[in-house]
């Protein structure tokens, strides 16, 4: 039996804020609710390469792992979560624009 | 202070231009990152969780006013209000954006600061005492010997592709301050039969293999110190390895030759080179002590300072905890402590940073300097200028009488902004500090270092602390574990593991039940908690840290 595929979003840096960004079906997004979900191997591959061929726009492409719950990705591993949060001693990055995350 | 000459300022600009014209060109898509990344790390801008950061050398941690003001100019101007000061001298800005960092550059050129080899596999700042010219118990001041080495390391044409960073610290004294024994190379200026000269130490270093440097040379002389440097990094240049980057530094190097085979390598390299210098670098070194030559110290009344101190125990706390002797009696050290209980260890806002700057400039012969223990420090103040000084610091958030303190607590970014770190710092220190601060233990405590590094790279120093935790990170949590009896001054020890880690949930009781075991175990008040651990060793703290494994023994 082949080992069940995490769903995946695409994350990066924006080039010229170093932002985290995720991937849409059409472009990119701050935040990780309106990433799109990966849930065909195949298909996270592909689109994968896809993402880090635009290096005018985007650093450091790569897979995270997410859980959807009622449709929405929610990260897996604590890392994920900072990045999609920001930093936990000043409400700057992501915090300063975005109501807090519960 | 050292006076920037016109070759170091055009040195600047043409650097900044190239700079910026390297970014001009990554935004137009001219250059990859691949090819862009190894240029921005040349001039300390990295890559971090949600933003760049620049990473500025503060050389030999001195600041004259001008220069801490630009510093809050920047932070205000270009990042979100706030500069965090790190444990190799060094300011981080967390928010830059990369279009703003040509101008941000552009800035500090104007008071001949810069970011040049503060990230890459360089030589770095050469960091120093933070008392360097003030303390009483120096043989003399290192920063013109760290200047002197800065110039020759800059841009060194032999030096920019080392096999991995490499570290060089200075101190006048024998009080290690600058934590030499863990620096690739650490320098004491020591004194024999009345000349100076320098003890060279090399091998030190923390990280995910933590050593405590080797002596090298007992005695170098002052004339012979450049060609032995220049021998030791070209021997590393050479013999350190570059198949792993985990066995590149020199202390891996030194660990796996020995250090008489690292000797008579550097013997022989140093024969081959020494006639290249002329004596040049003597005749630098020349001017650049004459530049440090020691302010016009003020003839005052020190009476104001005595009613202070007698009148209100605010200050007197302050004044006990956070002044250090001065070699003119009349002076104090001021330690301004950037760890406000609660706060982000080692952050200024560029509020505090402005205060700081007019405060040197008023009552402190315009210097200011930054320690690797994240604090700022007003180095010349006379005796009866310090209770304006107090007053006016405590008005900005910054007269925390806390320094060796258990708050004083050096702690690295971790993984609120560090792309490398595996957990998070920052909130395990503010935890600590303000718990401690609710139990009003800390002076009681008395002197206690806590160093926390968010990953195995250790920048929080913390197989050195007297209390280290390490930050991990153990199937997917947040995990912490504790080393005890580190030391980072002249009987540099790296600090044995306690045990198991802790979560975060977990490691602030922990702690407590540490600090609690020691007042328990202490001989009377005086004997400190490091001296208590050297006295009795793990065992008891071990017995206080993990109660459910005693109670699982005696079952």
């Amino acid at each position: 039996m082949p080992k069940p595929f995490t769903p995946k979003v695409i994350t990066a840096n924006a080039l010229l804020e170093g932002d985290v960004i995720y991937q849409t079906t059409d472009g990119w997004t701050r935040d990780l609710v309106q990433a799109e979900v990966l849930t065909d191997e195949a298909d996270a591959d592909l689109r994968l390469i896809e993402a880090s061929a635009q290096t005018a726009h985007v650093v450091g492409v790569y897979l995270a792992d997410v859980t959807v719950e009622s449709g929405v990705p929610h990260p897996v591993h604590f890392r994920e979560d900072f990045r999609a949060t920001g930093p936990s001693n000043y409400a700057h990055g992501k915090q300063e624009t975005a109501a807090p995350r519960t | 202070m050292y006076h920037y000459t016109d070759f170091d300022h055009a040195f600047l600009k043409e650097r900044n231009a190239q700079f910026r014209a390297q970014v001009e060109r990554r935004i137009d898509g001219s250059l990859t990152e691949d090819e862009f990344k190894p240029l921005r790390l040349m001039n300390g801008l990295y890559l971090q969780l949600h933003a760049y950061m620049l990473r500025v050398a503060i050389p030999y941690g001195t600041l004259n006013s001008a220069q801490m003001d630009k510093l809050a100019y920047i932070a205000e101007r270009w990042d979100k209000g706030y500069g965090h000061f790190t444990t190799r001298q060094n300011i981080q800005y967390n928010w830059p954006e990369l279009r703003d960092v040509p101008d941000m550059l552009d800035a500090l050129a104007e008071v001949n600061l810069h970011a040049i080899q503060t990230s890459g596999n360089t030589i770095r700042n050469v960091t120093a005492d933070h008392f360097a010219g003030a303390a009483a118990d120096e043989v003399a001041d290192p920063r013109p010997i760290a200047e002197l080495i800065r110039q020759w390391s800059t841009d060194h044409p032999e030096f920019q592709f080392l096999p991995r960073k490499f570290k060089v610290a200075v101190t006048g004294a024998e009080a290690d301050r600058a934590v030499i024994k863990a620096h690739d190379i650490g320098l004491q200026i020591v004194e024999r039969d009345g000349t100076q000269g320098f003890k060279v130490i090399v091998g030190g270093g923390l990280g995910r293999t933590p050593m405590i440097g080797k002596v090298l040379y007992d005695f170098v002389t002052t004339e012979d110190l450049l060609p032995t440097l220049e021998a030791i990094v070209s021997v590393y240049n050479l013999l350190g390895r570059r198949d792993n980057k985990y066995k590149a530094r020199i202390k891996i190097t030194v660990h796996e030759n020995g250090i008489e085979d690292i000797r008579a390598r550097v013997d022989a390299r140093y024969k081959l080179i020494r006639d290249q210098f002329t004596g040049i670098d003597q005749q630098m070194l020349a001017r650049i002590e004459a530049d440090f030559a020691l302010p016009a110290f003020r003839q005052a009344d020190t009476a104001p300072y005595t009613n202070a101190y007698t009148q209100d125990p605010v200050f007197r706390s302050w004044a006990d905890t956070n002044l250090a002797a001065h070699r003119n009696p009349d002076y104090a050290i001021v330690s301004i402590s950037l760890k406000a209980h609660g706060k982000t260890p080692g952050d200024a806002t560029a509020r505090q940073m402005r205060l700081m700057a007019q405060l040197a400039k008023r009552y402190g012969h315009d210097e200011l300097r930054i320690s690797h223990e994240q604090n700022v420090i007003l180095p010349h103040v006379h005796k009866g200028d310090l209770p304006s000084v107090f007053y006016a610091l405590k008005a900005e958030g910054l007269g925390t009488a806390n320094i060796g303190l258990i708050s004083d607590i050096i702690a690295c970014p971790g993984m609120d902004y560090c792309a490398l770190a595996t957990a998070r710092s920052i909130p395990i220190a503010q935890e600590i500090a303000t718990r401690f601060d609710e139990l009003k233990l800390e002076h009681d405590v008395g002197p206690l270092k806590i160093k926390i590094s968010g990953c195995i790279n250790a920048c929080g120093h913390h197989h050195v602390g007297h209390i280290g935790i390490l930050g991990l990170d153990r199937a997917g949590v947040e995990n912490y574990q504790i080393t005890l009896g580190g030391d980072g001054t002249e009987d540099a020890t790296i600090g044995e593991r306690a045990g198991p880690g802790f979560s975060a949930d977990e490691i602030i009781p922990a702690v407590e039940r540490l600090v609690m075991a020691y007042l328990d175990l202490r001989g009377d008040p005086a004997e400190t908690f490091l001296q208590t651990y050297r006295r009795l060793g793990l065992a008891p703290f071990k017995a206080a840290l993990y109660p459910e494994a005693r109670a699982a023994d005696a079952a």
